[in-house]
């Protein structure tokens, strides 16, 4: 990471990116002392490779919805391919011998270039449309992938790969079977550590913050603020769009692998529309466009409904309860007026914005 | 600014009459009282004809004109006369219905928006379109594309050339800034400027995609006078050093008289005057636009 100081300030970019890298870095390095002194209870220990994948969603999501701008209520179709591309690439190396870093990486890499390519294919006649519609669509290729996976019959033998849409492989008896339709993938080697979702997570930030901070940034946010102006200067808004949507895809097809290469049982119907909703509230509540405040918000999120398991049967309504109160009292007009209230007397004089004109006029 | 009045004036045929009676096959460029400069040269914009058609409302109709290459050139009419659908026109932000026009003698039927950016056609918006979240600077960095064009390998890596070239274009948008005085507002978020930058901010930003036609849609509206003069010598600056030509639509008539050489008057879509601002000052059908509605000049 670079830091760039102008007049002897960082730019705001360099400011929010290394505000990131260092929430990560020191949740990494806090998690894994109190880990070694045995401090962390076993069901945060099971969640800390899910909230790395779901904060790599989020930060992805972050790059479409805040800095593109494009609803996408799809985002788990994405994670979805990412999840048993990278099952399928994990279960053939199997036999391969080769350590498990190697095979996850092998793994995750596979799913981000699959979910990429998807992303792309989708994303060409998906951008085209705007607004809901492009919301809308997004869902519906979500549940398409979903419903792809549910046809899909994977296994590996000595013959090579099978790939059906039935479940009759013809695999011989030492093959073995990698994905079964709507049962999914079953007896999956669990090779995902936290460690490989730390470096995923600082591999996802590092490609979306410095992607912001560079041209395609500027015209990709550009176009989302002012799509004719964009045009009048010589964007081209499609590719930009398309641009933002494929790396997405790409990292969420990588959150996929991760994520799929945690449990030994996953299924097709994992990732539907309720994930997609699920990692657009860690977004919309973390902020548009704000990247550090996905990773908190995908954190907290993920961690909530296990701490609130002592309220038992009303722990969704619970979940939901504490949603609404964290987005009235972070996004309400009135407490945000408040808070900058606050922030302007304790930094008087601090805040650089120029004195306003008014003046109306078309 | 009043416009005078006088009496028994003929309407002149002007300056940019030639193609009413268009000749592919005769160059035309002698017969047009081009700015002296321009003369031995080819106009860089030759529009023939346009017109534009809203379901029932003609905007605009046989809008033909010829704009010399370091002219200053201005569009004034009533409101909803039609002079930003020229504009919108002129950048395919609308296809015309009727007519073309050629920019440096190339036919632009079927061109995009941003093919035309890319050809060297800029424009302000009359009701500001600036990239609000950005900041100022940013604002100017994402029309450059001959400093900045690095791929998205370097975009993600910030290898050598990201730093060669983002250097470059932070450099270039501060003297660009630099022409309004406006580089201290660098880092500031554009939609955070007073109004009036936010008008100049479009300007630089324009100028940024090193056009060479400059379209400014009343850059004067919500100035105050002392801003407006500025304005206007800042103008002829951008003229005389970057040698472009500038088109101007704007209500404060004596902006338009002081800057431009030549000027068309636009009325109900058509052009019903066309001139130099003296003629312009003296047509009595200029006049009777102008008075036959509510005093218009502000
Ligand atoms: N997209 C559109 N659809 C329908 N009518 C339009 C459209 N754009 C412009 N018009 C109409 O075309 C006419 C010319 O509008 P235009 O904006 O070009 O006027 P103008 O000369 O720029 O006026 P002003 O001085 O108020 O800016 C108006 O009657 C307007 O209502
Ligand atoms: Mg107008």
């Amino acid at each position: 990471m670079k830091m760039k100081i102008k007049n002897g300030k960082l730019s705001p970019y360099t400011k929010n990116s290394i505000i990131s890298y260092g929430i990560v870095i020191i949740a990494f390095v806090v998690v894994t002392v109190l880990n070694s002194m045995g401090a962390v209870s076993s069901s945060l220990q099971g969640q800390l490779v899910p909230i790395c994948a779901y904060i790599i969603m989020a930060v992805s999501l972050n790059l479409v919805v805040g800095i593109s701008g494009e609803l996408s209520l799809g985002h788990a179709g994405f994670m979805s391919a990412g999840a048993f591309m990278g099952i399928v690439v994990s279960g053939m190396l199997e036999s391969s011998g080769l350590p498990d870093g190697v095979r996850l990486a092998a793994a995750v890499i596979c799913g981000a270039i699959l979910a990429g390519i998807l992303g792309f294919l989708i994303g060409i006649p998906v951008l085209r449309l705007r607004g809901d519609y492009l919301a809308i669509v997004t869902l519906a290729f979500g549940e398409i992938i979903k419903n792809i996976m549910n046809i899909v019959y994977a296994g590996v033998d000595s013959n090579g790969f099978h790939l059906r849409t039935n479940p009759d492989l013809g695999l011989e008896e030492s093959g073995r079977m990698l994905l079964n339709g709507p049962m999914g993938a079953t007896a999956v080697q669990r090779i995902s550590t936290f460690t490989a979702g730390f470096i995923l997570v600082l591999i996802t930030l590092f490609i979306v913050q410095n992607i912001m901070n560079s041209r395609q940034g500027r015209a990709i946010m550009a176009c989302r603020d002012n799509r004719i102006a964009a045009e009048s200067i010589g964007l081209n808004v499609m590719r930009y769009k398309l641009m933002a949507f494929t790396v997405s895809a790409a990292l969420a097809g990588m959150g996929g692998a991760l994520f799929g290469l945690n449990y030994s049982t996953l299924l097709p119907i994992k990732f539907n529309f309720n994930t997609s909703v699920l990692i657009l509230v860690f977004v919309v509540l973390g902020g548009l466009g704000n990247i550090w405040g996905s990773i908190i918000a995908a954190t907290v999120l993920t961690i909530l409904p296990e701490a609130l398991r002592q309220f038992a049967d009303y722990r969704m309504l619970a979940y939901a309860i504490v949603l609404i109160l964290v987005m009235i009292f972070t996004y309400s007009p009135k407490i945000k007026m408040f808070t900058q209230g606050l922030r302007e007397k304790v930094f008087k004089g601090k805040n650089k914005t120029p004195e306003p004109e008014t003046e109306g006029g078309v | 600014m009043s416009i005078k009045m006088k009496n028994d004036e003929v309407i002149q045929n002007t300056v940019y009459d030639v193609y009413e009676n268009y000749d592919e096959s005769k160059s035309t460029v002698d017969e047009i009282i081009l700015p002296e400069r321009d003369k031995d040269k080819t106009p860089i914009l030759e529009i023939k004809g346009l017109g534009i058609d809203f379901g029932g409302l003609t905007a605009v109709d046989e809008f033909t004109l010829s704009i010399g290459r370091t002219e200053i050139a201005g569009i004034i009419g009533p409101n909803g006369a039609g002079k930003t659908t020229i504009f919108n026109l002129l950048t395919k932000v609308y296809q015309p219905t009727r007519g073309t026009f050629l920019f440096d003698g190339v036919d632009t039927a079927g061109m995009t928006t941003t093919q035309i950016s890319k050809m060297g056609i800029a424009r302000t918006f009359q009701n500001i379109r600036l990239f609000d979240k950005l900041t100022v600077e940013e604002n100017v960095k994402a029309a450059m594309h001959e400093e900045v064009n690095y791929g998205l390998f370097s975009g993600i890596f910030h290898g050598p050339k990201y730093r060669r070239q983002e250097k470059a274009a932070h450099e270039k948008a501060l003297e660009l800034l630099s022409i309004f005085d406006m580089q201290d507002m660098a880092d500031y978020q554009a939609s955070s400027l007073p109004y009036g930058a936010q008008r100049r901010l479009e300007i630089v930003r324009a100028l940024a995609t090193d056009p060479k036609v400059l379209l400014l849609d009343e850059p004067a509206a919500g100035m105050n006078p002392s801003e407006t003069a500025e304005l206007m010598n800042n103008i002829r600056k951008i003229r005389d050093t970057f040698g472009i030509a500038i088109i101007l639509i704007e209500h404060d008539m004596s902006l338009v008289m002081n800057v431009c050489e030549g000027i068309a008057v636009l009325n109900f879509g058509r052009i019903i005057a066309k001139g130099n601002p003296e003629e312009i000052q003296n047509n009595p059908a200029v006049i009777e636009a102008y008075l036959g509605k509510k005093k218009e000049a502000k």
